[in-house]
């Protein structure tokens, strides 16, 4: 089961080109800047936007072949969306906004609302919100009906464009785990949020002014993004950890120092231009330093990315200057060092 | 009128001509109310000839405010969805019987659907169809005016609703005709209400457009404007009985229409 884009999609102005760009089955991200064709692609995919020309094809049928007259219309699709200004039936209850598609599908209208429910309690929504109207709920609460409306008909192919961003962060995780283990074969994430790429991302796309700049696995990718965004985005360094007060034991038993307080599981979330190397013990202020064994160093133009291998996996952005004066090589021990105001705490 | 806020900012002036405006306005319905027969309202309104104008002004009203729905809502989706090669002609066209004198608009009417009019020569030849001079002229007189109101209304809501809900019905498997159902009209329902409560006030108020093209004949085309222009002669207190109903109704769909769907 594969969904397989090779086309162009025209727009005003622009056109998103993708050529031969395969999607296996789980989470593939499609990560880039503002503007460069992440929703396009999502909108291709549903059918509410047409290949100008080439090809798409969904689970070995085709969606889209202009040359070959084949237009197969959002509704016979089997992909839904969840979109980022979320539209929801305003007419609609809560509960019928989920049960929205499995009526369509034929379902009647008490097992349509079961149904309904039992998504709303996967997806963590108090039940007395279910029989109010989408404008009594707040945003957070809102987007976890879009996600379960989404859901509901058991769609093929669910393209999430931008989920987790208006959800308070203890209701991210569970949307996340959510979204990991969906039901729907295929998950097209569009996200500008470095966690769901690290926790979630089985394949990565990256656009680039309306062209795939790199894909691969979330490692072949930060290896080579393709494009300065994108190795800006993958620069981040996520490391899961627990946090007690204003510390976290991330799982390789480092304890790092960081600005907020937090408690239970969380990931730490700092650029990788935050982290600074030394030869010897730093004496700064910085609160956390630790040594790591150097495992590799990509030089990009005037940049060098340093991957650190054990207690944690952590890439440090440094000039190919810098790089020359330490004089750094695989095998080599070093110290590495992060302001606790450089930290964000994802829960 | 004038705010405690902007009052300063505003020259005096024109508070004050806002003033007469609003005076202008006020003073014929109180003209009306002074001139009342309260008294004897029920028996003038239980006349037979007024009851009769009633039963007239309600049928083709009613009539001609079904017609405004069943045309006046795919002209609506029309004008708003789809892409027209000359828009602002068509708008204006569609907008023309707001501005247009009605007695205009009856003339026009008896040249087209008229016994030897451009299309009323066969409605006659064909069908042996004549529409001047009866009830369901009457009805097309009075749609003709009123479906402007229904169409203007339902358009700009259809315009300001966006298709982005038809686009979530359709990835949640919804074809056109389910989403049309279940998502557009129930979005855009306090638009379809005000539209059809203004196509219907205008359509029982019509005047001009039905003497001229269907006549006023007892209990077929007479309606109680009608009736109130021939009683104004033979009796001028059935007349102001007659008003002071029709205002009363025309003013109880504008507070209702204020109340709950027009944005104060």
């Amino acid at each position: 089961m594969t969904v397989t884009f090779d086309g162009r999609v025209a727009r005003s102005g622009w056109a998103l080109e993708v050529d031969g760009l395969e999607m296996d089955e789980g989470v593939t991200a499609v990560i880039g800047a503002n503007g460069t064709g992440k929703t396009t692609l999502g909108r291709a995919v549903a059918g509410l936007d047409r290949l100008a020309d080439g090809r798409l094809e969904i689970a070995g049928s085709v969606a889209d072949d202009p040359a070959a007259g084949v237009f197969v219309p959002a509704h016979q699709r089997r992909v839904a969306m969840v979109f980022q200004d979320l539209r929801l039936f305003g007419h609609l209850r809560v509960i019928d906004n989920v049960a929205f598609g499995l009526r369509r599908a034929g379902a009647d209208r008490a097992g349509a609302r079961r149904q309904a429910g039992t998504l709303l309690e996967r997806v963590g929504l108090d039940s007395a919100a279910w029989p109010r109207r989408p404008a009594a709920l707040s945003g957070g609460q809102r987007q976890r009906v879009a996600i379960a409306r989404a859901l509901a008909p058991e769609p093929e192919v669910l393209i999430v464009d931008e989920p987790l961003a208006s959800v308070d962060s203890s209701g991210r995780a569970q949307l996340r785990s959510l979204l990991g283990d969906s039901p729907a074969r295929h998950v097209i994430l569009i996200t500008h949020d470095p966690v769901d790429v690290a926790t979630l991302a089985r394949r990565v796309v990256v656009l680039d002014a309306g062209a795939v700049a790199g894909r691969g696995s979330a490692a072949e990718v930060t290896a080579s993004p393709g494009c300065e965004w994108a190795a800006t985005f993958l620069g981040a360094n996520v490391v899961p950890g627990r946090a007690h007060g204003t510390s976290v034991t991330t799982e390789g038993g480092l304890v790092l120092a960081v600005a907020e307080e937090a408690a239970g599981p969380v990931y730490v979330t700092f650029p990788a231009h935050a982290v600074t190397l030394h030869r010897d013990r730093p004496a700064g202020s910085a609160r956390n330093a630790w040594q790591a064994v150097l495992s590799r160093v990509d030089i990009d133009g005037e940049r060098a990315r340093v991957h650190l291998g054990g207690p944690v996996a952590v890439k440090a952005d440094i000039t190919k200057h810098s790089a020359d004066e330490l004089d750094l090589r695989p095998g080599l021990t070093i110290w590495a060092s992060l302001k606790a105001t450089e930290v964000t705490i994802v829960t | 009128m004038a705010g405690a806020i902007m009052s300063n900012r505003l020259p005096a002036a024109v508070t004050w001509v806002g003033f007469v405006a609003l005076g202008l306005l006020v003073l014929p319905i109180v003209g009306l109310l002074q001139r009342a027969p309260w008294s004897s309202l029920p028996s003038i309104l239980g006349e037979s000839e007024v009851l009769e104008a009633l039963r007239v002004s309600l049928i083709v009203s009613l009539a001609a405010t079904a017609a405004c729905i069943v045309l006046g809502l795919p002209l609506a989706f029309v004008l708003a969805r789809r892409r027209l090669r000359f828009p602002r002609i068509v708008r204006a066209v569609v907008m023309l019987p707001m501005v247009l004198p009605p007695v205009v608009a009856g003339t026009a009417l008896l040249f087209a659907l008229g016994r030897r009019g451009l299309v009323g020569q066969w409605l006659d030849s064909w069908f042996g169809v004549s529409l001047p001079f009866t009830t369901a002229g009457s009805v097309v007189a009075a749609a003709f005016v009123a479906l402007p109101f229904f169409v203007v209304t339902v358009e700009a809501a259809l315009r300001q609703a966006g298709d982005d809900l038809d686009e979530a019905a359709a990835t949640l498997g919804a074809g056109a005709w389910a989403t049309l159902a279940h998502v557009t009209l129930p979005t855009i329902r306090p638009a379809l209400a005000a539209g059809t409560a203004l196509a219907w006030a205008r359509a029982l108020g019509e005047f001009g457009a039905t003497l001229t093209f269907a006549g006023n004949f007892p209990g077929r085309t007479r309606t109680l404007p009608l009736e109130t222009y021939l009683a104004l002669e033979r009796n001028p207190e059935a007349a102001v009985a007659i008003s002071l109903v029709l205002m009363a109704v025309a003013l109880a769909v504008l507070v209702t229409l204020r109340d709950r769907w027009m944005p104060r």
